[in-house]
């Protein structure tokens, strides 16, 4: 029982005196997760409505490809993004392996089905006709889908934080392509794994509380974004 | 259809098809809209009204033919743009945006880059017209039905449009809502002098809002007329089975008497129950199941205040009735059972005397 409560002792004093390393652990987890995100959004939001709104052969195949993406075990990801940026692999010659890179690669490959699946879902959930509704309305194709994203906003900005929430909590792939290096590729999940195999549970629970309080402020911001403006 | 230069035409279909899965789902060889007419694409369901009105909106790729609007192909996808931004379209759900019924008003004039003040005033405008200005700042998820369609309707009128489709826009409302939009629109219409293209299922609503009437059957349009045409000289059996089940007849208003009045129609007076002016264009419809046919020579007065003597045009079988076309100076439609036709002994040519009562003329202002 000490043991926990010295813990959690320790780890408001880290917080409060603003520990210099526990920072730039948690700058650089926002910092990859964010660029992740960021990056996941771009191409899974645009893919997502090529998908939704084209008709293609296969289109059903290519959308239960995208709904199994969803769950990406990170290790797998870590694993061929390993693999592919080996000193010998296809993408070796880069020399980006064991870089913050890296590690925005693997984590937008894990976000991005995140984004792109829920994305579909959201854009084939809007009754048919809304498409023709809009171009009759006389908007051009870009005016269109931004009608579409204002209407899909609630589940679009579901994606996002189902996106963000799954790369700043994963760890199998950030310490795989990553490396954990201290100061430089070391993220708030890496670094509790590291210091609870150490023993040093208070600095663990200190970043366990950080990685707990990031997820809470940025979903309670993008709830409250996704909340704001409805018309009552 | 000879000229390329086509006259009054505002917007001509020439030779459209539709293909799905292989298969000519709209085969239409000419469809001619003209200016500040309100065209009813009508047919049962399934029959491609709504493919078609998607098709000469320019929503729906052609695999054959074209559509001229203002003589002028829509071939070109600057065309297909320039064109969108002159028509409107409402559809049987409304599909609002989820904000509020001013913000759904203002989308058209946005899109176009209209300036906030314009915008304003006619949004404010195309609210009053629709009798919804005190929803302005409701949430369009919370309308009914009718609120939410008269929404639509207002978008789209907001546009000011040069053609106007209205997909089945009355379909999922109850009938009183339905009715006081349908008597709005038809006064909308009337006043703005919108080119209209209507699809519905529904004659009698086709009846009172267009001055044309096309019929729709597999894909194709099968008749083009007047309603009167079209509802008393249908153009084959199916025809006849989806709309001649009525005789409609269109005439003014000769007498009126207390709540009673005569209608002149073609020269003969028929009288009808109810409130109108003198001088006040009607159409008058008659349920069939109403006329009864006899071949004595009417003696005085029957209790039936409409009695005519006519001859038989067409007789045909319908089950357990056989429908009687009779020319009695007007086109006039009664059912016989099999019974009466032998005891009678009926046939194209045969004299009769034909009575209806005066509440059994059902009465249309226009």
């Amino acid at each position: 029982m000490d043991l926990i409560v010295e813990g959690i002792w320790k780890a408001l004093l880290l917080l409060f005196t603003l520990d210099p390393e526990v920072l730039s652990i948690t700058l650089l987890s926002l910092a990859v997760s964010g660029a992740a995100t960021l990056i996941s959004l771009v191409l899974g939001v645009s893919l997502g409505f090529a998908i939704a709104l084209t008709e293609f052969r296969g289109k059903k195949f290519v959308i239960s490809t995208i709904n199994t993406g969803m769950g990406l075990p990170p290790v797998v990801v870590g694993l061929f993004v390993s693999i592919f940026l080996w000193r010998n692999g296809p993408f070796g010659f880069l020399g980006i392996l064991y870089t913050p890179l890296a590690m925005v690669i693997a984590q937008t490959i894990i976000a991005a089905p995140l984004v792109m699946g829920i994305t579909v879902a959201a854009i084939q959930h809007l009754p048919r006709n809304l498409r023709y509704q809009i171009l009759a309305l006389g908007a051009t194709r870009l005016q269109m889908m931004r009608l579409l994203v204002r209407e899909a906003r609630l589940p679009l900005l579901a994606a996002v934080m189902a996106g963000f929430g799954g790369v700043i909590s994963e760890v199998g792939a950030s310490i795989m392509v990553g490396g954990n290096i201290k100061g430089y590729t070391r993220v708030l999940t890496t670094a509790t794994v590291m210091e609870t195999s150490r023993g040093n549970f208070d600095i663990a629970i200190a970043l366990g509380i950080i990685l707990l309080a990031l997820c809470f402020i940025i979903n309670a911001v993008l709830t409250y974004v996704q909340q704001r403006e409805r018309p009552r | 259809m000879n000229s390329i230069q086509s006259s009054a035409g505002l917007l001509e279909a020439r030779g459209i098809k539709v293909l799905r899965g292989g298969f000519p789902v709209i085969d239409i060889p000419t469809l001619l809209v003209e200016h500040g007419r309100v065209i009813s694409l009508i047919g049962p369901n399934g029959s491609g009204k709504s493919t078609l009105m998607l098709a000469l909106a320019s929503l729906l790729k052609l695999h054959q033919g074209s559509i001229f609007f203002h003589g002028q192909p829509i071939d070109s996808s600057a065309a297909r743009a320039a064109y969108r931004k002159k028509l409107a379209m409402v559809f049987q759900e409304p599909l609002l945006f989820d904000a509020t019924v001013f913000e759904n008003v203002a989308t058209g004039l946005k899109i176009r880059g209209m300036k906030q003040q314009e915008i304003d005033q006619t949004v404010e405008e195309q609210l009053a017209r629709f009798g919804i200005g005190h929803l302005a700042r409701r949430s369009a998820r919370k309308l009914s039905g009718g609120e939410a369609q008269r929404t639509s309707l207002a978008r789209a009128f907001a546009i000011r449009p040069e053609i106007i489709f209205l997909d089945e826009p009355f379909a999922s409302l109850d009938p009183p809502s339905r009715d006081s939009l349908v008597d709005d629109l038809h006064a909308i219409l009337r006043q703005t002098r919108t080119t209209a293209v209507i699809a519905t299922h529904d004659r009698m609503e086709a009846l009172r809002l267009s001055d044309i009437l096309a019929v729709m059957f597999a894909g194709t349009i099968v008749q083009t007329g007047t309603p009167e045409e079209v509802m008393n000289r249908p153009a084959d059996e199916q025809v006849a089975a989806f709309v001649g089940t009525e005789t409609i007849l269109s005439g003014t208003v000769a007498k009126t008497y207390d709540g009673t009045f005569a209608v002149c129609i073609a020269g003969t007076l028929l009288e009808a129950v109810g409130e109108v002016k003198k001088g006040e264009e009607v159409v008058c419809c008659i349920r069939p199941e109403l006329v009864t046919i006899s071949t004595d020579t009417p003696i005085g007065h029957s209790s039936a205040r409409n009695t005519f003597t006519g001859t038989i045009v067409k007789i045909s079988p319908l089950g357990l009735f056989y429908r009687v076309y009779l020319d009695c100076g007007f086109p006039l439609v009664a059912y016989v059972t099999t019974q009466s036709l032998k005891n009678l002994g009926l046939k194209d040519g045969t004299r009769v005397t034909a009575s209806f009562k005066a509440t059994a003329v059902h009465v249309i202002k226009k």
